[in-house]
């Protein structure tokens, strides 16, 4: 691990400020992917700036009904909250079928959103990586390519977000509120917040250098039936193959995003709308325009069954 | 020093010495290769390693250390406290050897760094019980043979202690069938709940026998 300067924030704005006018400086919250990239030297960050200490770690009643989420809310107590379990299922089933107790416990939600979107040819520093090193190529083009990104991957990059409470939060239309280095604050749509790889993998959110995330916010609760199906090589603690997160109304109605699959949560609202039609029309407008290799054309198929074993479901209650 | 040249170091010396060149001095490998991302410049200058305070309560007692700001809590345990119950396994939050208990909660002391931990309390294995007084956990294992070498057993049973704190807590896991409910303490959810503690000599099933003694149920 390279040497870094290490300071504890004493502010959310103090801390925007430092990370932005500090030469390759990084927040720090549970650090379980960036320390794990510290480690290998993927990350190389000179300075970091522990934000642990600033509160932003309870989940408050919005006025519009919905929640706001700390963002040093651990995943473990976010998954728990009797509001979450009871109001946003989804939510806590993708934040438990993720990870291992330990990582849960450390592992907040902002650091959850901004965990690197990665695949093994990034973390093996041997290999060309376009997000280790821009303009380096991609070895996992032509490489083995089981777990990698079927839509909305580019030339560049066809690496996938890990991420299982992202997919999630983008199924709930959350919206991440942040404060920038100059004091000002924000709001970024969950859908707005993940870039696709294009010619720039590097740069996976639209973060400003030093902006700082506070909490998400929920909108007010969807009802309906709420369910998070993930399917990996084992049992558990494993990355997805394939998860499709679905809220379906009453009316056969409902929202569905699908991970392990690209390079943010992939949610397509126009395939949403194609629910009446069933599950085959629904995820034929999903996936359309996948690019597969040998390796994981098997992705395709497996959205199209999770997605219709997950509406059969919701029909019989 | 070159530990090869003198004999009379014992095995455990060596593994001392190298331990903590490994964590004090950061000298790459001679075979290692430079990460693809860093151009020859940055390799050729290393910054200066850099040092912080960091005060923590281990096992009930509190300690202050300077550390090098990449210690690892992991390493702060072993190399600095001496607390060589908790292991390093992977290093990288995989295997769960290095798990210990931090203000209430297991968690990975690999991934995490030592001086983010100001104030904290930790539990390590050696804070759980003593060879005369065992935890009721360890006595468990020792009674259902929940270990073959050994290695992964401190983090194993930091994890089944907690594991039987978060189901009393109502923290709900992956294969808890209502999350509005309380969950149950089964073979089932044990299995789940330790799924981030390997265990390469496969002890598993004893160990979820000496964890559902604890809890008071037939596994």
């Amino acid at each position: 691990m390279k040497a870094f300067t290490y300071q504890r924030a004493t502010s959310a704005a103090q801390a925007a400020q430092l990370v932005a006018r500090t030469p390759n400086a990084r927040f720090i919250a549970g650090g379980t992917n960036l320390l794990d990239l510290m480690k290998l030297e993927i990350e190389t960050p000179a300075a970091l700036v522990d934000v642990n200490g600033l509160g932003f770690d309870s989940i408050e009643p919005t006025t519009d009904g919905g929640l706001r989420v700390g963002a040093l809310v651990r995943n473990t107590d976010l998954a728990a909250d009797a509001r979450v379990r009871k109001d946003y299922a989804v939510l806590s089933r993708a934040l438990l079928a993720g990870a291992s107790t330990q990582l849960r416990n450390k592992a907040t939600t902002s650091g959850n959103l901004l965990q690197r979107t990665r695949c093994p040819y990034f973390y093996d520093t041997a290999q060309k990586c376009n997000k280790r090193q821009p303009g380096s190529g991609c070895a996992a083009i032509g490489g083995y390519t089981r777990h990698h990104a079927v839509v909305g991957a580019s030339d560049a990059c066809i690496a996938t977000h890990p991420s299982d409470m992202a997919i999630a939060m983008r199924l709930l239309d959350a919206e991440v509120e942040t404060v920038k280095a100059d004091g000002s604050m924000r709001s970024i749509p969950i859908a707005d917040f993940h870039r696709l790889p294009g010619n720039t993998p590097h740069i996976e959110t639209v973060l400003e250098p030093g902006e700082l995330i506070t909490s998400v916010k929920l909108p007010k609760p969807l009802g309906g039936v709420h369910a998070y199906r993930k399917v990996r090589d084992r049992a558990s603690y494993a990355f997805a193959l394939v998860s499709v997160a679905t809220v379906i109304l009453p009316d056969g109605s409902g929202r569905v995003a699908v991970g392990g699959v690209a390079h943010k949560p992939w949610r397509v609202e126009e395939a949403e709308r194609q629910m009446a039609q069933g599950a085959k029309a629904v995820a034929d407008r999903l996936m359309a325009g996948a690019r597969t290799t040998e390796d994981n054309a098997f992705k395709v198929a497996l959205v199209h069954r999770t997605l219709a074993e997950a509406m059969n479901a919701a029909k019989k209650g | 020093m070159n530990p090869l040249s003198d004999v009379k170091l014992t095995r455990r010396d060596l593994l001392i010495a190298g331990a903590l060149s490994a964590s004090t001095a950061a000298v790459p490998l001679a075979n290692a290769q430079p990460a693809a991302n860093q151009s020859a410049d940055d390799t050729s200058t290393t910054p200066a390693p850099v040092t912080t305070g960091v005060t923590f309560t281990v096992n009930g007692k509190q300690v202050s250390l300077q550390l090098d700001t990449r210690t690892t809590l992991l390493d702060a345990l072993r190399e600095h406290l001496h607390l060589t119950g908790a292991k390093k396994g992977c290093d990288q939050g995989q295997c769960g050897a290095c798990t210990v208990i931090m203000d209430g909660r297991r968690i990975n002391s690999c991934l995490s760094l030592a001086v983010m931990h100001e104030g904290a309390s930790i539990t390590t294995i050696e804070g759980l019980g003593t060879p005369d007084k065992l935890h009721p956990m360890q006595a468990a294992f020792i009674k259902h043979d929940g270990y073959q070498c050994g290695y992964c057993t401190p983090g194993q049973i930091c994890s089944s202690v907690s594991v039987l704190e978060e189901i009393r807590q109502g923290i709900p896991s992956h294969v808890t069938a209502d999350l509005n409910a309380k969950p149950l303490l089964s073979a089932e959810e044990i299995r789940e709940r330790l799924s981030g503690n390997i265990c390469r000599c496969g002890a598993y099933s004893n160990i979820i026998d000496a964890i559902a003694d604890v809890g008071g149920v037939k596994a």
